[in-house]
């Protein structure tokens, strides 16, 4: 080896332990509260929605949230379909029927718009109809429509960057997919008071789990405030749970069927990859390569 | 060239069946590819459509939209009733009532187009059976052929007040969509 | 297409009388039948096969979508929902094309590494890399367009600060760089006007790189396939006929990579996007971290390593265009590694201080796809400066200088040789 080679190689070697010693100091900063996972029934790869669940968690939506928020992208039709809650056709034709928010249709022979109730075919309007009513109706702040919420939003993780590669690793094999049910979980569940040194601004909530801690929603769930008929606890975190799930469908309706399908697709691929190298070997038996 | 492996080599069973699974999960994709095409959820949703009838005064027809098509839909008069139930299945090119809630061979007699009761209403899929227009006896000045129906200008078919072909290219009767009375004064389509 | 005589015999008459007027069956068969491929071919070789299977599954998935998508800025998002929710199998397909993006980009950028780890840019296979590098170019436009049209937030943002790079040009000649990306916009925003254009020539690109591609293959098949020793082709018992040996490694190769893929598409496909995306656009409102795809990351970590400084060197207000020109420098550097490497020695499987160099090459890659995806600012920013001159140092310094001064290990005379050993190549060669 020449001096010179000996340089590039110790350069090399000094970048590279280099990076190993000072990158902690990469890890130390954080930008976002880190939300705890939870165990949902469509966890992981295998996990399925619970129709129960989903159940529980349209009634939240319906008893507590639809007072603000929208689910435009969720028709009445979803309701009834496999693999989401799996109503009774004929209640879900009554609900609609009676549902608050109704459906602007039109024009009539007169020329005019008009309110009609809703059908399966119809989306499931929120309380306003634009952002800029919404707005005005709740002091300058704005209700997301949550057909998409569960996608919307993610969990921040920090981890050092050597952890990292693992950590996803880690997600790709289990099949992480609900940073955006935890997220709303802790949300829901996340109301404390302030701490001594946070000043909440006026109209403003705290809230541990949100981005920046402070939002314009006040605390929406109270223990006992909706009747469960199946004997669920009727505890802020069950309600948590079941809406975050309900919300999770919402955003993504052919879950169950994608993860079937997924299961067969797997097998068959598993199967076929096999075969297909033991082919590729027979063919190659006689050539050294 | 190293080419030691011979044909029988080469059709192993292994490798045979390596290639036939291959080849049938390559086929299976095609599937979801040709399911794509067809009607989705969000139009199979709006399948069905209610009308109200009661603006519609006899001798009036209004034209309304179910599945993209348009309906006829005409309050008929006395005469026009009249002049398509003494119509002989004999005069008629295409004798079969194409109701969509009756049976294929069900004779085309007015009755079976309509519905008991409520003989007055003709409600048809107001396209052309030849080649797909929209024929014209809807608006009040329009040409409604020699059989006071309708006139398909695009080829000359001509179609009785019973909604039935009678004379021109068109091979089938217009066809009666799926519909039932709600109420009195309101029907619901498909 | 083929660099050497085919032995096709038609053997029907019809076969003959079309053989006679269009040869095609001929070129099929001398390209990818009859095609000696060398013997000695790793796994690492079958993704040329795989890049071409991600081709064709973009295109087939990329139309079907284009039968249910609509460019405007008021129905793009709505219409990516309805694909998802009510199209037939739509979620399918749409996971498909856009994990599909991701998964042409691992097999591409394997193939590439593959390329720089076994000397393949060396002559003659010049025209043939640097096709690959253009390929590359328009597979990364084609994939930022794509990514504009489900006019998310992410899309709409990553459209807005990528297209207003262009604007660095007004350091070289004021309102000449506002001009070009008005220009792009087709107005003074990114509007419905852009999403529309977008469309269009996302959907033009992949039949251009189609072109590009048969091109890149057939520069292959004349100059014939590199191998893990990097020595040439001497004799016929060196090779193989493609079909069936190269062509069932290469389909063993495809359905692993398949099932990755499939992996992605059922079990999260929304892994390799951002959650932002799935808010609709929104022009008075920008995302706290804008992120490219994962795929443009290192080159979005050396596109902002030039801040007000460089590694202490002050940049003035020149740091935006130094930036724009180091990120596409960072690319087109890769058409001038056949010259930029010194050494004679194609394989660094026989080159001691290149394949560390390589290694720490590979390493620089990752660790700027990994300051890509950090905010700008602090110790970041000096360590995606201090990678951004070890990236260029690879092809700047280590390729010329260790070409001169290092002494490989002693090459095999041949092939056969590296795989059979010195006494079972002479015999062979004896045949």
């Amino acid at each position: 080896m020449t001096s010179m080679t000996r340089r590039l190689v110790s350069s090399f070697a000094a970048a590279a332990s280099a990076v190993l010693i000072v990158s902690p100091v990469l890890a130390a900063e954080g930008d976002g509260p880190e939300i705890v996972r939870q165990q949902w029934a469509f966890s992981g790869f295998r996990g399925q929605f619970d129709q129960a669940q989903l159940q529980r968690g349209f009634q939240v939506y319906k008893e507590v949230c639809a007072a603000c928020h929208g689910l435009n992208r969720v028709n009445f039709r979803n309701l009834v379909q496999p693999g989401g809650p799996g109503f009774p056709e004929e209640a879900v034709k009554a609900l609609a029927a009676e549902w608050p928010n109704q459906i602007t249709d039109g024009p009539n022979d007169e020329g005019k718009m008009f309110e009609r109730p809703a059908r399966l075919s119809d989306p499931i309007r929120g309380p306003y109809r634009n952002e800029k009513e919404a707005r005005a109706a709740q002091n300058g702040a704005y209700p997301p429509d949550l057909s998409l919420i569960a996608k919307a939003r993610g969990v921040a993780r920090n981890p050092s960057w050597w952890t990292h590669p693992f950590l996803m690793l880690g997600d790709i094999v289990k099949s992480y997919q609900e940073g955006g049910s935890d997220y709303l979980f802790a949300l829901l569940t996340g109301y404390t008071d302030p701490p001594a040194d946070v000043k909440v601004g006026d109209g403003m909530y705290y809230n541990k789990a949100f981005p920046g801690h402070q939002l314009a929603m006040p605390t929406p769930l109270q223990p006992d405030q909706v009747a469960y008929s199946d004997g669920t606890k009727p505890t802020v975190e069950n309600y948590a749970k079941d809406v975050a799930a309900f919300l999770a469908w919402s955003a993504d309706p052919t879950h169950d069927q994608r993860k079937r399908i997924g299961w067969q697709v797997m097998l068959y691929l598993l199967v076929t990859t096999a075969l297909l190298y033991l082919g590729k070997k027979r063919i190659w038996a006689d050539v050294k390569h | 060239m190293t080419s030691h492996v011979d044909d029988a080599n080469r059709r192993d069973f292994l490798v045979v069946a390596g290639n036939a699974f291959a080849a049938v999960g390559a086929a299976s994709l095609i599937w979801p590819f040709v399911q794509q095409m067809n009607p989705d959820a969000s139009a199979k949703a709006l399948a069905s459509t209610e009308v109200d009838l009661a603006p519609v005064k006899e001798g009036q027809a209004i034209t309304i939209m179910w599945r993209g098509k348009p309906v006829f839909i005409r309050n008929r008069t006395k005469d026009e009733i009249a002049a398509a139930e003494k119509v002989p299945l004999a005069d008629l090119p295409d004798a079969e009532a194409r109701n969509g809630a009756l049976p294929a061979a069900t004779p085309a007699t007015d009755s079976n187009r309509v519905k008991s009761g409520h003989e007055n209403w003709l409600v048809a899929v107001g396209i052309c059976t030849h080649l797909g227009c929209i024929p014209k006896g809807q608006g009040m000045g329009d040409a409604r052929g020699d059989f006071g129906g309708w006139f398909c200008p695009c080829h000359g078919s001509h179609y009785d007040t019973s909604g039935r072909i009678r004379r021109g290219p068109a091979p089938r009767n217009l066809d009666v969509p799926p519909y039932e009375f709600v109420s009195d004064t309101k029907i619901k389509i498909g | 297409m083929s660099g050497h005589t085919s032995s096709y015999e038609p053997t029907s008459r019809w076969g003959k009388w079309f053989d006679e007027r269009l040869p095609i069956a001929r070129l099929v068969h001398g390209s990818f039948v009859a095609f000696p491929t060398p013997r000695n071919l790793n796994y690492l070789w079958t993704f040329g096969g795989i890049l071409m299977f991600c081709l064709v599954a973009q295109i087939i998935t990329g139309i079907v979508l284009a039968m249910h998508y609509q460019p405007s800025d008021t129905a793009a998002f709505n219409s990516i929902e309805h694909i998802r929710r009510d199209v037939n199998y739509g979620w399918m397909i749409r996971n498909m094309h856009a994990v599909g993006a991701s998964m042409f980009f691992i097999a591409v950028y394997i193939h590439i590494f593959r390329g720089l780890y076994y000397g393949s840019y060396k002559a003659p296979r010049e025209v043939l890399w640097i096709l690959g590098v253009i390929i590359l170019l328009v597979m990364m436009a084609t994939a930022f367009l794509g990514y504009t049209l489900p006019w998310g937030q992410m899309s709409f943002w990553g459209v807005t600060v990528i297209t207003n790079l262009f604007s660095a040009l007004d350091t070289i000649y004021q309102g000449l760089g506002t001009g070009i990306v008005e220009w792009l916009w087709g107005g003074y925003s990114v509007s419905g006007v852009t999403l529309n254009r977008f469309f269009s020539l996302h959907y033009l690109l992949p039949f251009v790189l189609t072109g590009i591609v048969i091109l890149h293959v057939w520069a292959l098949h004349v100059v014939g396939q590199n191998n893990p020793t990097g020595l040439e082709l001497k004799e016929p018992s060196e090779a193989v006929p493609m079909h069936p040996y190269a062509t069932s490694k290469d389909i063993v190769g495809l359905f692993a990579f398949l099932l990755l893929f499939a992996w992605f598409v059922f079990f999260m496909p929304d892994y390799l996007g951002h959650a932002d995306n799935y808010n609709e656009a929104n022009p008075l409102v920008t995302p706290p971290h804008i992120v490219p795809e994962w795929y443009f990351l290192p080159f979005y970590a050396i596109l902002r390593a030039f801040t007000g400084s460089f590694l202490g060197i002050p940049l003035g207000s020149y740091a935006k265009l130094l930036g724009v020109i180091a990120m596409f420098a960072a690319i087109a550097i890769l058409a001038f590694a056949p010259w930029l490497d010194t050494s004679r020695v194609r394989s660094a499987k026989y080159r001691p201080l290149f394949k560390w160099a390589f290694w720490a090459f590979a390493f620089t890659c990752v660790a700027l796809g990994y300051l890509g995806a950090k905010p700008a600012e602090g110790v970041y920013v000096l360590w995606a400066q201090i990678f951004t001159v070890l990236y260029f140092a690879y092809f700047l310094v280590a390729m010329p200088v260790l070409g001169l001064i290092e002494t490989p290990k002693k090459l095999p005379r041949s092939i056969n040789e590296a795989v059979l050993g010195p006494d079972a190549a002479a015999a062979a060669a004896k045949h």
